[in-house]
């Protein structure tokens, strides 16, 4: 808390008696990401208090779960976290799974890992581009999503739908992949991995980017765990956790077999960090470069695991698989399960009454535990490095307000 | 312009007040026209480098015509007024900012003479009157009851304060080369092949333009130094409340700046109408080719001056699209701790290179930059302005008249001959340079 002028008679400087303002960042600014408002106490340019206000996206989706079939609620979870759509579909799917005791095909499975993985591409992508954009740049915004619209060009031929998907769902997949789909799917890949080094140059290693990310918003391992935060800001802060490969056996099951190693700094190094610029010298572990270095490394991370993937979906012979019935029975009983979504641990709770329609179906956000950090990471900063914070935790409102 | 007026029959006041008008509605739409084709340009560059096509369709090919659809929109758009806003102040500040920056083009010379009012304090009336433009920013923020508006016109006022410190340090260097004030001399001093620019005048000087123009892009507020209006920090800044007609007076005064503190790079380092070659010399358009190539020789330089201001605009607009914006404590920590100091250190560098090497770099002390001229007449120092040509026109006339032979044709080389008379009587003007 800041001094009041009561407290201590200093303050008064040359008579001048300066007054903090209250400030409504949000819910309509241009930064928020979506309909976040965060109420800012100030001091000229000094942020001394804030308070990040939710809701405003509220759309009672987990109530709506207790009126629909298990794999009705599927397009419910596309609009959640609406940037990696596939990957909530996943989170709920195998939630369901879990209480069914369903086993998916070993072909559906790759092809999930190779969709899941894609999916987290995009995702990051678009928190790139757009924590670019709250730096004031607004090139690196349209080279992210260039590139994330050929993802979605991927998936339009999967699925028929370019962001609410409802492709991986309870029991496996809609549908097989198209023919030719793998083959374009390689040449995405290929042509994208050149891409990378473009947005290191435009923003990883740029000077400006640099100092105005490098030491801003430091999250230190133990407020990190103390908040629940997970995902890249968690990995940002040195925390070796990611669900893929800590996480329960039914989805680390999914990952059997791939070689993939989590993105996070150990021993002051990054997992292949020849490959990649240097950690500038005024960044300290946690602060929001890191966090945003973290999801350029999955990046790369996810783009190999999906090369394996193909291999592997394309190894698999037989049928895909068919999906459960729309209207198949939920045993009682009650099952949670998180998985490793792009924005970080996204959990989801199912009870069953025996009937198609669960009893209660439940979401825990991992953007929301994301963005509960923002009060303390902002105290004292400048009013440009709230969008700096903000951006760096890369949330997104639909699945916080859900 | 103004003699010729006086020559059919008006009282000088009304023919100077004509003038003036026509001076003043040229200038304007040089800003105004400028800044479509700028915000056109701006758009289509940004696209490119965005790797997207930009405006294709209005106005046939390229979307050309862009702009004016937009400004068409602007006019026709609601004018909204906070509530609790002060309304003179809310509605004067647009134009105190666009006449700021419209005034500043006064003295701003096109060409070799090619000016609305050639002022012997040329540099310092268009730094001072483009400082005023702030006022502008600080009423518009003060004024919108918004308190966004206000952060924004708060950094404006500490932004452009501090860089008018280091701005003005480096305009003094070519003040100082020059040995003059006054930008048509300053310009006609560095006529010639491209070594006698100021740029190249020796290396303190080539630094100075940088850190020049990035002085002048922190003081018209262009990315990255665009915190005024920082769309993702501040919603707009200072203009977050104004809309139609209004905001497109910030937006033209923005880009008028941005034309004129790049023509002014031009005219103090680049070499000003100077070509890099003197291409009006070597084709013959130079001293004594007649009234029709001193024409056409003050049109190559318009468009040399107008070539350079726009590459300076070119070059804003690729930074403005390639980085990321600064803070507003690295913003006043690049003008205190950088700007500031390197420009006095250069001013002092090349104020000693100057006494050491008196010609600059690429011509020792031999011989005095501007030796080779584009243009009319060869000593500058000594060329009467407009002004004092009208003048000797309006005496010849007054000769002529007496004569029973009222003509222009002949009143043309009588005028001449009274410039030239200029040269003789001021020939150690042009000397300065030598120690």
């Amino acid at each position: 808390m800041a001094l009041s002028i009561d407290d201590d008679p200093r303050i008064i400087e040359f008579d001048v008696r300066t007054d903090e303002m209250l400030v409504n960042m949000g819910p309509q600014h241009p930064s928020t990401h979506g309909v976040l408002r965060l109420v800012l106490r100030t001091d000229g340019e000094v942020v001394s208090e804030i308070e990040p206000h939710v809701g405003y996206l509220h759309r009672c989706a987990e109530k709506i779960g207790e009126n629909l079939t298990a794999r009705q609620w599927i397009p419910y979870t596309d609009r959640m976290d609406y940037l990696a759509a596939m990957n909530m579909n996943l989170g709920w799917a195998l939630a369901v799974e879990k209480l069914m005791r369903l086993e998916v095909s070993e072909k559906a499975r790759h092809l999930r890992v190779l969709i899941a993985e894609m999916g987290r591409i995009a995702s990051h992508l678009v928190g790139m581009g757009a924590y670019g954009l709250d730096l004031g740049t607004f090139s690196p915004f349209l080279y992210a999503f260039r590139e994330r619209e050929k993802i979605l060009d991927l998936f339009e031929e999967a699925c028929g739908a370019r962001l609410t998907y409802s492709y991986i769902t309870v029991g496996g997949l809609t549908a097989d992949l198209p023919p030719g789909w793998l083959r374009r799917c390689e040449a995405f890949l290929d042509q994208f991995a050149p891409v990378i080094a473009e947005y290191h140059a435009l923003l990883t290693t740029n000077a400006i980017f640099v100092k105005r990310t490098a030491g801003i918003g430091v999250l230190s391992r133990e407020l990190a765990i103390d908040y629940g935060c997970s995902g890249p800001v968690l990995r940002g802060s040195g925390v070796d956790q990611d669900l893929r490969r800590d996480g329960e056996s039914i989805y680390t099951s999914m990952y059997d077999g791939y070689a993939f190693e989590v993105a996070v700094q150990k021993d002051g190094r990054y997992p292949r960090d020849h490959a990649y610029p240097a950690v500038p010298t005024d960044a300290v572990l946690g602060d929001c470069w890191h966090r945003f270095f973290v999801r350029m490394l999955e990046v790369v991370q996810s783009m190999d695991l999906v090369r394996q993937a193909i291999d592997r979906y394309s190894a698999c012979r037989g049928p895909l698989g068919e999906p459960a019935k729309l209207t198949e029975k939920i045993p009682a009983g009650d099952a949670y399960l998180e998985t490793e979504c792009p924005k970080g641990q996204m959990g989801f709770y199912v009870v069953g009454d025996g009937s198609p329609i669960p009893w209660r179906a439940r979401a825990r956000s991992s953007s929301f535990s994301n963005l509960s950090v923002v009060a303390e990471l902002c105290r004292g900063c400048l009013i440009a490095d709230v969008p700096a914070i903000v951006g760096s935790l890369d949330i997104v409102m639909g699945e916080i307000d859900r | 312009m103004a003699a010729l007026l006086i020559q059919l029959g008006l009282p000088d006041w009304l023919a100077w007040a004509i003038t003036a008008g026509i001076a003043a509605a040229l200038i304007l739409n040089v800003i105004a026209v400028g800044a479509l084709v700028f915000i056109w340009a701006e758009r289509k560059i940004a696209a490119r480098i965005q790797d997207r096509l930009g405006p294709t369709r209005t106005g046939g090919r390229f979307g050309w015509l862009q702009s004016l659809a937009d400004g068409i929109k602007l006019l026709a758009k609601e004018d909204l007024m906070p509530e609790g806003a002060d309304g003179l102040l809310f509605r004067l500040a647009p134009y105190v900012s666009f006449c700021a920056s419209f005034c500043a083009f006064l003295a701003l010379p096109f060409a070799f003479d090619v000016v609305a009012q050639r002022l012997n304090v040329g540099v310092f009336f268009v730094i001072a009157v483009l400082g005023l433009e702030v006022f502008g920013v600080i009423l518009a923020g003060y004024a919108s009851a918004s308190k966004w508006s206000l952060f924004g016109a708060m950094r404006e006022a500490a932004q452009v304060v501090s860089y008018e410190v280091p701005l003005g340090m480096c305009v003094v260097v070519p003040v100082m080369l020059a040995g003059s004030m006054d930008l048509v001399t300053i310009g006609e001093k560095q006529s010639g092949w491209a070594t006698n620019w100021y740029l190249f005048h020796d290396p303190f000087t080539f630094v100075v333009f940088w850190v020049y123009f990035t002085c002048a892009v922190a003081s018209v507020n262009r990315a990255p130094f665009d915190l005024a209006e920082a769309e993702s920090e501040l919603v707009a800044g200072f203009h977050t409340e104004y809309s139609g007609l209004r905001w497109s007076f910030f937006f033209m005064a923005e880009y008028g700046s941005m034309f004129l503190v790049s023509a002014l790079a031009a005219i103090l380092f680049l070499g000003g109408w100077n070509g890099p070659i003197p291409l009006a010399t070597l084709i013959g358009l130079s001293d004594g080719a007649g009234e029709t190539a001193h024409y056409l020789a003050r049109l190559l330089g318009c468009v040399n001056l107008l070539g350079k201001a726009t590459l300076g605009v070119l070059v804003m607009m690729w930074v403005r699209w390639t980085l990321p914006r600064l803070r507003i404590d690295q913003v006043m920590t690049t003008c205190l701790k950088y700007c500031t100091p390197i420009a006095a250190v250069m001013f002092a560098g090349a104020m000693l290179w100057t006494l050491a090497f008196p010609g600059g770099l690429f011509h020792g002390g031999r011989r005095p930059a501007g030796e080779v001229r584009e243009g009319w007449l060869s000593a500058v120092d000594a060329q009467p302005s407009l002004v004092a040509r009208s003048a000797a026109v309006v005496a010849a006339a007054g000769v002529a008249d007496r004569a029973g032979l009222r003509s222009t044709v002949s009143a043309a080389p009588a005028a001449d001959g009274v410039a030239v008379e200029g040269v003789g009587a001021r020939e150690d003007g042009g000397a300065w340079g030598a120690p």
